[in-house]
């Protein structure tokens, strides 16, 4: 897999992901002038902001007008914000990334042992607790156990913060660098700001990680199975080896591949921008921008958006199979 | 059927579960019924199961059991709390009783999870199929889109598709199918490969049959077991996304009493009049749990490499 | 549930000992911060602004020419940047004079020239709002002869007839009337925009409070202005956040985190209110909410039908259930507090009086309608509670949600049915409304009037127009009145608009906030009065 079929892929994969986009926000029965002008505005203000937006061109050029912008970097304005659609995404990303990365670390913390130990207790009452937990992380509807949530947590017991990333004193305090409050607070050496921060994102990030510690520790179970009824398991126990080491070194070292795939796709899912949670949290993300721009017309803002998150999307898989190609001994 | 067995006919129980079978749909029903048996010793997969027959029942006699008209208004009485004033479950903003809207609600998510589950798969077997068999520059094309659709955010993408043919649960069940067929096409066509160079198919080939007649005769066929194992694994994620564009609003329109559109309505008294909100939630996470418990139940069954046994 | 909330009560007050402290926390003395929706500022120009939350932030920030006093708004406007004004005697012309020694944020004197720059510039950049300048014949091109520079103080404003003075000058109360600091504004010009690029993220006024900074969708905040004309405000910084639910804005004020809620449902303001350091503050706002019926529509185009649904409306269902406290019943299309207000209320929940009516307009067995509705919590309960009414007399209603803008287009395109919808005065003059309601010169399609709301619901009304139109020509006030009262008693009886409420904003403030003033049905909020 060479270098130029990859990049090939990922420019074709892009640029229908781009077109589909586009088609949709042209046949959106909501008129992007009018959200720029408002609903009072006289014929020939509406008519100015009609060509600004290139609106009278035929659709084709207006593709290819967006397509050449987009390989400059350039999203153009956003019509909600007034800001260059990049600014606005360099802004939100780096909370969905906070989010998402919390998210897949304290999922993949719980979800491998749990996994592997239901995979070792198969059969066991500790497998079912486990499989019933990973089954009752899948049904939850995340818009609703995160009300239930803010009510219990933050409304009832005052344990941890409300919605947004930090209380209102906290906000601007501290430089943005990375734009992810836990580290820069840290690189501020601001203790405050950042548990703050923590008590701000624990429950948004604690329900995706409940939802990726579902998938990881089933697909983790299996994948251990798989590997517990090899030969070599059983040669190494009859050496002597401790059962901790068959499992937690050569068992589970075995998997690691598959298992890294399957985290890699779990990362993409959330870093996709969680909309329902980014909206109970007011979690100012990605896909909350998004869903709001889609609901507002602001076209430009869902184009920058999705690009985004389909690249991540894009790099993420190719990560994968890369990393896979890499660590699988049967692909040398 | 065989001389011997009109002398002692065995008993259904005995036909089912003969190691000899005589005929294809014996081995077919004993098949079935073995991993039924299978499936009844889980109890966890049959307790899902039980919830899931209770949905249809409750689904099917919604207006003789139903207490009270799910769509009848009672400003004086509304958000009266559980048991108050005879509401069992409560009423809404709108003072409807919540337990008769459940119970209709749940027509709805049927409906919504029978046409996402009989569309998206179909979908994805004509294009997972039709690549595999194809190959080429069909492959190559067929597998991009699928990419790309893989790529897009996707409740980003069910949410423009409604807001762009407009809100309503046809629009949703669409919009879903859109987001959930790529992987059914993956599935598709990876069964699609195993299957093309099995030397019957070539067999098939040379006595003149068209790539149409193979892929609907013979490849079809055998891709249905493993997309019905997912479809099942897929249903629980199906009920929560449609919940979830009737939550944003996009999904079934009031005042049809939709279960994620009821959680909408009720977010804004979720402080003083927490029923509103968490009873059609509870009803979301049992419906898509129990989906849950029979898919894991189903999978262990019918696809004993996943689950090591 | 009192088991529930005791056993929650019961594991918090175990939880408070055992872990973190969840104190109760107050803001600063010196800070005020508020939750309110900001999602619809787009930006910071006056010439542009022309949202709710924009509106707010520019009260604040810009001085105008005439203004509204919060401690007494039936004074009507008053001086403020403009001293003085006298009005030629063809009462075309008024000639203003310049307050002297009035400083901009950045120093430079506040001079006749900046007033005419910002008159000018708003002309010109014709951006929405501008219409509220351009309905008195001012365009890009005469501007520079009819806004005219004097002297140093004072300058002139001439419109293309004669219109009440009254009019004119309530107007310019309005956000695009404020005045921007000329020098700075074109330091920043690029391309001929006239700064308006700039303007967008920042401001160049001479308010009470200067702007900071502002994080679209997230949040705003001000800092007070020492060398304000009127003396620096008390309160230092104003930090509004943008806060989308009641209930988040609920629970943050009751914790302190915040010292004003201005989003609260009718519920949240009911718990919240009931809370020791909470007090509710009610303020009749201009908002109205009406149904209106296409003309286009055979059936909606029956006056009797149109007559029976207004029968057909659970008034005061409404008004004491989900819209409890927040919206007041009123069947004007002037809200109240504006001159020329009627408070006649001929209409109530009648069915059988509607059944008869249906039955005189010969369709007793009832019909199928369509009602457009946009994706908001109280316009869908609004819309289900007449779907509900209607239904009594055989009218059977499907409902049809989108969001806003989709809505919107509908009813624009003449589309709808039947729509549900909700009107905000533009400035505070009773031609704001009267002239969307009651005007309609050329009902054709092709006339495209989609700003007129009697447009968009095909209502051709030929005399009321012109009766609307000598309204605005009316000097003298009482008379102006008695037009509008006139006009509005007709529009009650013939027009396809049933208008139902006029919004109550409730805002919940901690009990130590004193002095805020929301801003009734005429402007926007003021901070400068507030203390803590």
């Amino acid at each position: 897999m060479g270098f130029g079929r990859i990049a090939f892929t990922v420019a074709i994969t892009m640029i229908g992901l781009l077109f589909i986009t586009f088609i949709i926000g042209r046949v959106m029965p909501i008129d992007p002038v009018l959200s720029i002008v408002g609903e009072s505005a006289s014929k020939s203000t509406y008519d100015e902001a009609y060509r600004q937006l290139g609106l009278d061109k035929p659709v084709i050029v207006q593709f290819l007008y967006f397509l050449w912008d987009v390989v400059r970097g350039d999203f153009g304005e956003s019509l909600l914000t007034a800001r260059p659609v990049l600014d606005d995404l360099i802004r939100v990303f780096p909370a969905t990334l906070e989010l998402a990365t919390v998210g897949t670390i304290i999922g993949v913390t719980l979800g491998v042992p749990l996994g592997v130990i239901a995979a070792v207790k198969q059969g066991t009452w500790i497998d079912h607790i486990a499989r019933v937990v990973a089954l009752i992380g899948y049904s939850m509807p995340v818009f609703w156990i995160g009300l239930i949530g803010l009510l219990v947590f933050y409304g009832k017991l005052g344990w941890i913060g409300g919605p947004g990333r930090l209380d209102i004193f906290y906000v601007d305090i501290i430089p943005t660098v990375t734009g992810m409050i836990l580290i820069d607070s840290l690189l501020a050496g601001d203790t405050d700001v950042f548990w703050n921060a923590v008590s701000h994102i624990i429950l948004p990030a604690g329900l995706l990680a409940y939802y990726s510690l579902a998938y990881i520790s089933r697909m983790t179970r299996s994948f251990m199975l798989e590997q517990l009824d090899q030969e070599y398991i059983t040669t190494a126990r009859v050496k002597g080896l401790s059962e901790h080491a068959v499992v937690w070194r050569h068992a589970l070292g075995n998997v690691k591949v598959p298992l890294i795939t399957v985290i890699a796709l779990s990362y993409a899912g959330l870093l996709e921008g969680s909309v329902l949670t980014e909206t109970i949290f007011s979690w100012p993300g990605i896909g909350l921008y998004i869903t709001t721009a889609l609901l507002s017309a602001d076209m430009n803002a869902v184009l920058g958006g999705t690009v985004v998150v389909g690249l991540v999307f894009v790099c993420l898989n190719i990560f994968s199979d890369l990393l896979y190609k890499y660590f699988d001994p049967r692909s040398k | 059927m065989s001389d011997i067995s009109k002398h002692q006919k065995p008993s259904l129980r005995e036909w089912l579960t003969s190691d000899a079978p005589t005929s294809r749909r014996q081995a077919k029903f004993s098949a079935w019924y073995r991993s039924w048996l299978a499936l009844r010793s889980n109890p966890m997969a049959m307790f899902g199961l039980m919830i899931l027959l209770f949905l249809l029942a409750i689904a099917a006699f919604a207006p003789i059991i139903s207490p009270h008209d799910p769509f009848a208004q009672d400003l004086a009485l509304r958000l009266s709390a559980p048991g108050e004033n005879n509401y069992i479950l409560g009423s809404d903003s709108l003072g409807r009783d919540i337990l008769s809207r459940l119970i209709y609600g749940s027509r709805i998510t049927l409906y919504i999870v029978a046409l996402v589950a009989l569309m998206a798969p179909i979908v994805g077997l004509f294009v997972g199929t039709a690549a595999g068999y194809l190959g080429g520059w069909v492959d190559v094309v067929l597998m991009r889109i699928t990419d790309i659709f893989l790529a897009f955010p996707r409740l980003v993408l069910a949410l423009a598709f409604v807001s762009a043919l407009g809100a309503g649960i046809e629009n949703a069940v669409l919009a879903i199918v859109l987001t959930a067929w790529p992987p059914y096409a993956r599935i598709a066509r990876a069964e699609t490969l195993t299957i093309r160079n099995a030397d019957y198919i070539h067999a098939i080939k040379l006595q003149g049959a068209g790539a149409l007649r193979v892929i609907t005769k013979h490849i079809w066929p055998l891709c249905i077991s493993s997309l019905v194992i997912r479809v099942t694994l897929d249903m629980a994620g199906i009920i929560l996304t449609a919940a979830g564009l009737g939550f944003l609003g996009l999904g079934a329109q009031p005042p049809s009493p939709e279960w994620g559109a009821m959680i909408s309505a009720g977010r804004q008294f979720i402080l003083d009049h927490w029923w509103v909100a968490t009873m059609p939630g509870l009803a979301i996470f049992t419906v898509s749990l129990a989906f849950n418990l029979l898919g894991d139940g189903l999978r262990d069954v019918l696809d004993p490499k996943k689950s090591g046994k | 549930m009192n088991t529930f909330k005791s056993l929650m009560l019961g594991v918090a007050a175990v939880a408070i000992v055992a872990t973190a402290p969840a104190t109760f926390a107050a803001t600063p003395d010196n800070i005020l911060v508020i939750a309110n929706r900001i999602d619809d500022i787009t930006t910071m120009d006056p010439a542009q602004s022309f949202e709710f939350a924009g509106g707010d932030l520019s009260r604040n920030v810009y001085s105008k020419l005439v203004n509204f006093d919060p401690a007494d708004f039936s004074k009507g406007y008053q001086p403020d940047l403009a001293e003085s004004w006298t009005v030629s005697e063809d009462g075309k012309t008024i000639t203003f004079k310049m307050r002297a020694g009035v400083k901009f944020h950045s120093g430079n004197p506040v001079t006749a020239a900046d007033a005419v720059y910002s008159l000018q510039r708003a002309v010109k950049l014709n951006k929405t709002p501008a219409f509220i300048l351009t309905q008195f014949g001012f365009s890009a091109e005469n501007a520079d002869q009819t806004i005219k520079q004097i002297d140093d103080m004072t300058f002139s404003i001439t419109t293309d007839a004669k219109y009440a003075t009254s009019f004119v000058l309530n107007c310019l109360t309005a956000t695009i009337g404020g005045i921007v600091d000329s020098k700075t504004v074109m330091s920043h010009e690029k391309d001929g925009d006239m700064g308006n690029d700039w303007l967008k993220t920042n401001t160049a006024g001479s308010g009470p409070y200067k702007l900071v900074n502002w994080k679209p969708n997230e949040s705003y905040s001000l800092t007070s202005f020492a060398d304000y004309y009127g003396g620096a405000p008390k309160i230092e910084r104003v930090i509004v956040r943008h806060i989308q639910e009641s209930a988040t804005q609920r629970l943050l004020l009751e914790k302190g985190d915040i010292d004003i809620a201005r989003n609260l449902n009718p519920q949240d303001v009911a718990g919240a209110g009931s809370k020791d350091g909470i007090s509710i503050l009610s303020d009749l706002r201009g908002r109205l909410m009406y149904i209106s019926m296409n003309q286009k529509d055979p059936n909606l185009s029956k006056p009797k039908v149109v007559e029976a649904l207004k029968y057909l409306i659970d008034y005061k269902g409404m008004q004491d259930s989900f819209l409890k406290g927040q919206y007041t019943i009123h069947q004007a299309f002037l809200p109240r507090t504006y001159l020329g207000e009627i408070d006649d209320k001929p209409y109530s929940l009648n069915i059988e009086k509607a059944k008869a009516l249906l039955k005189e307009a010969g369709v007793e067995d009832g019909f199928d309608v369509k009602i457009n509705v946009r994706e908001a919590q109280e316009r869908i309960e609004i819309a289900q509670s007449l779907q509900n009414t209607f239904a009594k007399a055989n009218i059977k209603v499907t409902l049809e949600v989108g969001t806003g803008k989709a809505t919107l287009g509908v009813y624009r395109a003449r589309e709808h049915q039947i729509y549900v919808g909700a009107w905000g005065p533009d400035y505070p003059d009773p031609n704001t409304n009267a002239g969307t309601f009651a005007f309609n010169p050329d009902n054709s399609d092709e006339a495209k009037a989609t700003g007129l709301l009697a447009w968009r619901n095909s209502w051709a009304l030929p005399e009321m127009s012109k009766a609307t139109k000598a309204a605005v020509q009316e000097g003298d006030r009482e008379k102006r009145a008695a037009m509008y009262e006139a006009i509005q008693r007709e529009h009650q009886k013939r027009s396809p608009f049933a208008i139902m409420f006029q919004k109550i904003e409730q805002t919940g403030i901690r009990s130590n906030v004193k002095g805020l003033n929301t801003g009734g049905a005429i402007t926007g909020v003021s901070y400068w009065p507030i203390t803590k």
